[in-house]
């Protein structure tokens, strides 16, 4: 499993491996919105935490076909699948792998990009915490939609219809951290709510992941 | 362990196209499968390999045993021919990839990236790959397409060194390898009636 992950990360960082092209959405949309909206300040102030979520989420979900597609196509995957790692371990080392090359560097963008949207000072913490406890939900909620679509050809489009509204949740209490941090309210409840849906996914959806993929691969 | 296959019937898309195959590969032997196009070959090989889930009948002998390889090689064009081979030698826990990069001629390209590798020489890293497996039954589709003259010879070469040391092989070619171990299957009689049509597999 550790050699899977190391190729993973190995291919991601060579030539189109494909890695950076999440954190460079995630850079444009950041800084299209103030033109997009308008420079005044306290606008932007208000809604900086919500565009950064969004930016990252839609970030993510740019990146998520090429998590098994490309195994699929050049027939990895059925050796993989004939390899004595148990299907569950390999979908759970490409969500690691996609958040490691994709999630990881969207959390450590987030607070250098609300410079940008100006973010209120309170905020940054929050933004971080929040994003730390979503990617990760993010990344294996798009691993389940990608085994969903692996077969399928120009799948991406099926793949996203189906992936985000099993984003949404994630959103919606990440969002709302953010935002109440940036206003200096109690974050408790959205952010254990947050945790919790992470931890869920993270639990069980490996085992749906392997149960599709392993239908798909038929 | 013998592999054997029970009165397997295989299905394609919904469509039944292979019934009532039974044979066994003792360890030390061949079995070559043949038949037309279609016919189900890729299909039986993938049942065989646990990929396919068979309609019915069993197969014993395969769990944990086989290394197959199918019509892709899968290889990643961005890693060269050593991190690729290397990559699959610790996915089935070994480390050692020099007799597999020798058995295929292989160490004169040991760090090219296999995207640049003609189709030849990316079947022959391809096939270099049952070696760093160490699995004992080798299941191959189609193993020498796109290799040349001497470079079946090499492949049945590794086949034969494979079968001295205990292991076997069952594989869908159309060329004759020299083999003097290998038994030949005809799958054409075991092909499927219209009758047996299987509605309910085109739902999953």
């Amino acid at each position: 499993m550790r050699a899977l992950l190391l190729r993973d990360l190995r291919l991601a960082i060579r030539a189109g491996g494909g890695f950076g092209l999440g954190l460079a959405f995630f850079l444009i949309v950041t800084v299209l919105v103030p033109f997009g909206v308008g420079p005044e300040t306290a606008l932007l102030s208000r809604i900086a935490p919500g565009i950064l979520w969004i930016g990252a989420l839609l970030a993510c979900l740019l990146s998520l076909d090429r998590i098994l597609a490309l195994d699929w196509e050049d027939g990895s995957l059925d050796l993989l699948a004939t390899a004595p790692l148990p299907m569950e371990g390999i979908v759970t080392v490409k969500a690691i792998a996609h958040w490691i090359t994709t999630g990881l560097p969207l959390v450590l963008a987030a607070p250098v990009l609300g410079v940008l949207l100006s973010l209120p000072v309170p905020a940054y913490q929050w933004v971080v915490i929040s994003l730390v406890l979503g990617t990760p939900a993010l990344s294996v909620i798009g691993t389940f939609g990608a085994a969903l679509t692996v077969g399928l050809k120009r799948g991406g489009l099926l793949m996203s219809l189906l992936v985000l509204p099993l984003y949404v949740p994630t959103l919606i209490f990440g969002a709302e951290v953010a935002r109440r941090g940036a206003e200096g309210l109690t974050v408790q409840t959205p952010l254990l709510l947050l945790a919790g849906i992470s931890l869920g996914v993270i639990a069980l959806l490996p085992f749906a992941s392997a149960a599709v993929l392993r239908i798909n691969l038929r | 362990m013998v592999l054997s296959v029970r009165d397997l019937a295989v299905t394609r898309g919904g469509l039944a196209i292979l019934e009532g195959v039974s044979f066994d590969v003792p360890p030390g032997e061949a079995l070559v499968l043949r038949g037309p196009n279609g016919v189900g070959k890729t299909t039986l090989l993938r049942s065989v390999a646990g990929l396919q889930p068979a309609e019915v009948g069993q197969v014993t002998g395969a769990e944990d045993e086989i290394a197959y390889s199918g019509h892709s090689d899968g290889l990643k064009a961005m890693l060269s021919v050593t991190e690729n081979l290397r990559f699959w030698a610790s996915v089935f826990g070994l480390s050692d990839i020099a007799p597999a990069l020798a058995a295929f001629d292989l160490e004169g390209l040991r760090d090219r990236m296999a995207g640049t590798l003609s189709a030849g020489q990316k079947r022959r890293l391809g096939l270099a790959r049952l070696m760093v497996t160490g699995r004992p039954v080798w299941v191959l589709d189609e193993p020498t397409v796109s290799l040349d003259t001497a470079s079946v010879a090499l492949f049945a070469q590794a086949v034969r060194t494979h079968l001295g040391q205990g292991g076997s092989a069952l594989m869908a070619t159309h060329i004759d390898l020299g083999l003097a171990e290998a038994h030949v299957l005809d799958l054409t009689p075991y092909k499927a009636g219209p009758r047996s049509r299987q509605m309910d597999e085109a739902f999953l």
